[in-house]
């Protein structure tokens, strides 16, 4: 499995024809500059007399400097990082611009999910893999697909916003050449303002009337990072003032004139209709204003959110049964009965000689285990919507702006462009702003009292409810060692598909096998000669969507611990086999680098263990060490080390904090949380089914971030899926336990 | 009518005296930085001090509010140079920030009760307050460069 390079003109082969997420690949094109080809610029419509907008990022009025944030800012730091980007660029200060969200428009188009899409191991940069990720570009340019997620956010945007501003800073500077005569090669530019060789100072802001009448300058140059002033430096987040003093609004906190409450109680049988219900104890409940039937439930309208909450709980309902299995029990039966050539998702991947290799040494086999999980942000779902004869208008916090529209404009019978959807600050999301419930039903209460605004929030418990969960899967691994060594890996796993779930709700289906189900199962970066990576597709089980790093949340967790397993049957040393056997040297060096953090020596002895693991994802390599003890109140995770290759650290505190919440995230719900159903509906409604990881039990969590990466790489979902595997391999150092099941509080004890 | 006092301004609301404070500071009052969260006590996202204690507003009815003086972050004597929101601020808690508020009015409960705590006693007092994003690390250092801060004065 050593030569990267050759394996992955096989698997080119192997997949030329394919689709990837639901985007056919043409022929190949060189890339150009978005911002310099956007086929239109959205801001051109709304722009008022005097202004000027260069692109799709930047707009300028006599009054104000506008900068667009491009995606969905879900607490990643979207909303800071992104401006900061373009300002960079264009010489401005914090507090000297705005900051606004993007609305719906195929300019704004995700560059950062070509990489994703091309069915190539990340860590494959020979010609055929860049072709086919110049293929999957254009596509994404075609299709116009405006998305945040894949831990996109920088890599999308680290080009496309510093080339914005630095056009913008340009075209400021030939506007002024043009009204002052002196050549532009003389001018520059500084903190908002034009300046001239005597000194004189124009604030940007007074040359946009004139700035409109000159074509913008394109071939504007990008400064080398060496002279950045606040990319890639300490700097505060833009927003963390306004979320401290408690003025940031979110989506939850919007209000209008005139504006009611609702609330609604919804199939918990996810995707079936309300058959019947009975309003009269609502009916008379203080604060009922109006009560509405919808597709799939019932929903009150109030005067206030606690009045509708409380009636539409009194509210009973008779429900269409699920078309899944109602009970939980049956969705593992079916699971277990998926690993057949009827539901082959697809062989990713097959190195050597896998039944030679097998027979080869000694066998391990292993079976794993990842339950359905919840993404419950904080903040619920909710909306404000109003419709009008005209059309609607949705106030919604949502990763995929024009299938917003395109959704609420379907529910209630709509053209998707008599929508206009506004993008709100998001009170986290983990993949649950990628589905539609809110909007759905938002469209079809609002269309129901039509010219009245109604801010919809949904309970904790709806919410839990209706939470389209992420993948159950099942791994059946097996593989042999054989003289210290690790001779084959057969990896197979079975699952419910989260991205093509997402896609066919998203009104973009796709035939494709889920390439998610190969997230940190295909890419495995070990020299071992005799490989294969499997994925089944079970049918008929609940819904799934993304969740916090995707496919590789439990493909990791199954991969890595099994590798684990491998390695200690070999009589290896966990963390010095994996250096030993990873095939590419930057991926070394992220091992390496943990191993040196934590200064590793091998087994810890007195009830103490340390696990590692390594998983790349969306083409960020991470490794981490968890330290635990075992005590007589149960594990104790005492320590985390976390080293990530993102090419480029562009906001270096908010990165640190974006690791230390992955870990968190991973740890957490892989101790504690899944979702299991029972008469159709989940049994856990709030967090006390459902806690993840409390501050008693947050290790200190020590992270060093690399730039040897080639390209620029994202960081809010990798640190996710190394946490899971790390802890179990770690228990099994302390304990001799080996866990092979989400979560692990089924089987051992946390203090 | 109930007339409760919030942030020092006295308020009359028409509304059932069941109805938990939280829900009548962000929809009748529009005081929104309180959130909701979970609304059994599970989760500490809509904390503010009543009498000086942090409470959870989702399970305070307001029929038991009147009379008492209840306080939000908004209301905070010196809010702009508040050591514990200074802190928050200089060691960049916050990611998506929606549970941060509730995180510091208790932590401005717990430094007035433990002036310098320990980790454990921070893990002990701040255990009702979930953070979906993860930032613990971060709270529990500005607890700790809140406590310096005010020690020195």
């Amino acid at each position: 499995m050593g030569d990267i390079q050759s394996l992955s003109r096989r698997a080119f082969i192997v997949s030329s024809a394919a689709v990837a997420g639901g985007i056919a690949f043409g022929s190949y094109a060189i890339a150009e500059p978005a911002a310099a080809t956007s086929s239109s610029n959205p801001l051109a419509a709304g722009l008022k007399p005097n202004s000027v907008t260069f692109n799709p990022w930047v707009e300028i009025s006599p009054e104000r400097i506008t900068l667009i944030a491009q995606h969905a800012d879900l607490g990643q730091g979207v909303g800071s990082v992104q401006p900061i980007m373009i300002a960079e660029e264009m010489d401005l200060d914090p507090g000297q611009f705005e900051i606004r969200f993007a609305g719906p428009s195929p300019a704004y188009f995700n560059t950062g999910f070509a990489d994703e899409f091309a069915p190539f191991l990340a860590a494959d940069q020979s010609p055929a893999a860049e072709a086919a990720r110049a293929a999957a570009l254009e596509s994404l340019r075609t299709s116009g697909l405006q998305m945040t997620g894949g831990s996109s956010t920088v890599p999308d945007t680290y080009e496309k916003l510093r080339i914005a501003g630095a056009v913008a800073r340009e075209t400021l500077k030939a506007t002024a050449a043009k009204r002052s005569g002196v050549p532009v090669a003389d001018i520059r530019t500084q903190s908002g303002h034009v300046i001239l060789p005597d000194g004189t100072k124009i604030p940007y802001v007074e040359l946009s009337a004139e700035a409109a009448k000159i074509p913008p300058v394109q071939d504007a140059k990008l400064r080398d990072p060496s002279e950045w002033r606040m990319l890639g430096k300490p700097m505060t987040r833009l927003d963390v003032r306004s979320k401290v003093m408690g003025e940031l609004k979110f989506g939850i906190d919007l209000k209008m004139d005139g504006m009611v409450f609702a609330s609604v109680k919804l199939n918990p049988n996810k995707g079936q209709p309300l058959k019947s219900y009975d309003a009269s104890k609502a009916r008379s409940m203080p604060g009922v204003k109006k009560i509405v039937e919808i597709k799939n439930g019932v929903a009150v309208i109030a005067t206030n959110s606690w009045y509708a909450m409380k009636a539409v709980e009194a509210i009973e309902c008779e429900w269409a049964p699920s078309t899944y299995p109602a009970e939980q029990a049956d969705h593992w039966k079916t699971l277990e009965a998926s690993f057949k050539p009827e539901f082959l998702g697809k062989e990713w991947r097959k190195v050597g000689d896998i039944d030679t290799g097998l027979k080869t040494g000694t066998l391990v086999e292993a079976e794993y285990r990842a339950p359905y999980v919840a993404h419950q942000p904080l903040e619920p779902l909710n909306g404000v919507g109003i419709v009008t004869d005209t059309g609607m208008e949705i106030w919604v916090g949502h990763q995929s702006p024009q299938f917003v529209q395109n959704i609420a404009a379907n529910a209630i019978g709509l053209k998707p462009e008599q929508v206009r959807f506004h993008n709100q600050w998001n009170g986290g999301s983990f993949g649950h702003r990628l589905e539609y419930e809110n909007v759905r039903v938002l469209a079809e209460i609002a269309n129901q009292i039509r010219g009245t605004p109604v801010k919809l929030v949904f309970s904790r418990e709806e919410d839990f409810l209706q939470d389209i969960p992420r993948q159950i899967s099942i791994a059946r691994h097996k593989g042999s060692v054989d003289n210290g060594k690790i001779v084959a890996a057969d990896l197979q796993l079975a699952s419910t598909a989260p991205l093509k779930g997402l896609l066919e709700r998203s009104g973009i289906p796709s035939k494709d096998p889920d390439a998610q189900l190969a997230a940190g199962l295909w890419n495995v970066y070990y020299d071992i000669p005799n490989f294969r990576a499997t994925s089944y597709e079970a049918q008929g089980l609940s819904p799934c969507t993304t969740w916090r790093s995707v496919g590789a949340s439990t493909a990791g967790f199954f991969t890595e611990s099994f590798i684990d397993e491998l390695i200690h049957a070999a009589g290896l040393d966990p963390l010095k086999a994996r250096i030993a056997m990873c095939t590419v040297p930057t991926y070394r060096k992220v091992l390496e680098t943990v191993a040196e953090m934590s200064d590793w020596k091998g087994p810890l002895g007195n009830g103490r263990g340390r696990g590692v693991a390594f998983v790349e994802a969306f083409g960020t390599p991470v490794a981490e060490v968890v330290e635990v003890t075992a005590t007589d109140r149960g594990v104790r995770i005492d320590k985390v080390w976390v080293v990530a290759d993102v090419g480029k650290v562009v906001d270096p505190i908010n990165f640190e904090n974006q690791v230390q919440g992955g870990v968190v995230w991973g740890l957490g719900h892989a101790i504690n949380c899944e979702l299991t159903y029972a008469k159709g509906a989940v049994q856990q409604t709030n967090y006390n089914h459902h806690e993840a990881m409390r501050i008693y039990q947050c290790p200190v969590i020590e992270v060093r971030g690399l730039e040897n990466d080639p390209k620029v790489r994202g960081i809010g979902e990798p640190p996710v899926p190394p946490a899971a595997p790390a802890l179990a391999n770690a228990i099994f150092a302390a304990t001799g336990k080996r866990i092979r099941e989400m979560p692990f509080n089924k089987f051992i004890d946390f203090v | 009518m109930i007339e409760l006092t919030v942030n020092g301004t006295k308020h009359q609301v028409d509304v059932i005296p069941d109805m938990p404070l939280l829900w009548v500071l962000r929809d009748e009052l529009g005081i929104t930085s309180p959130k909701y969260g979970c609304g059994i006590a599970q989760c500490g996202a809509c904390t503010v001090h009543i009498n000086g204690a942090a409470v959870r507003s989702c399970q305070a009815h307001i029929g038991d509010i009147a009379g008492k003086s209840v306080v939000t972050i908004e209301g905070l004597t010196n809010r702009d140079t508040h050591p514990v929101l200074q802190a928050w601020i200089e060691h960049q808690v916050p990611q998506c920030g929606y549970c941060q508020i509730g995180q510091i009015m208790q932590a401005i409960s717990l430094l007035e009760l433990i002036p310098k705590p320990t980790d454990e006693q921070i893990n002990e007092v701040m255990s009702g307050n979930l953070c979906r994003c993860g930032t613990y690390s971060r709270i529990r250092t500005a607890i700790h460069a809140a406590a310096a801060k005010m020690a020195e004065k």
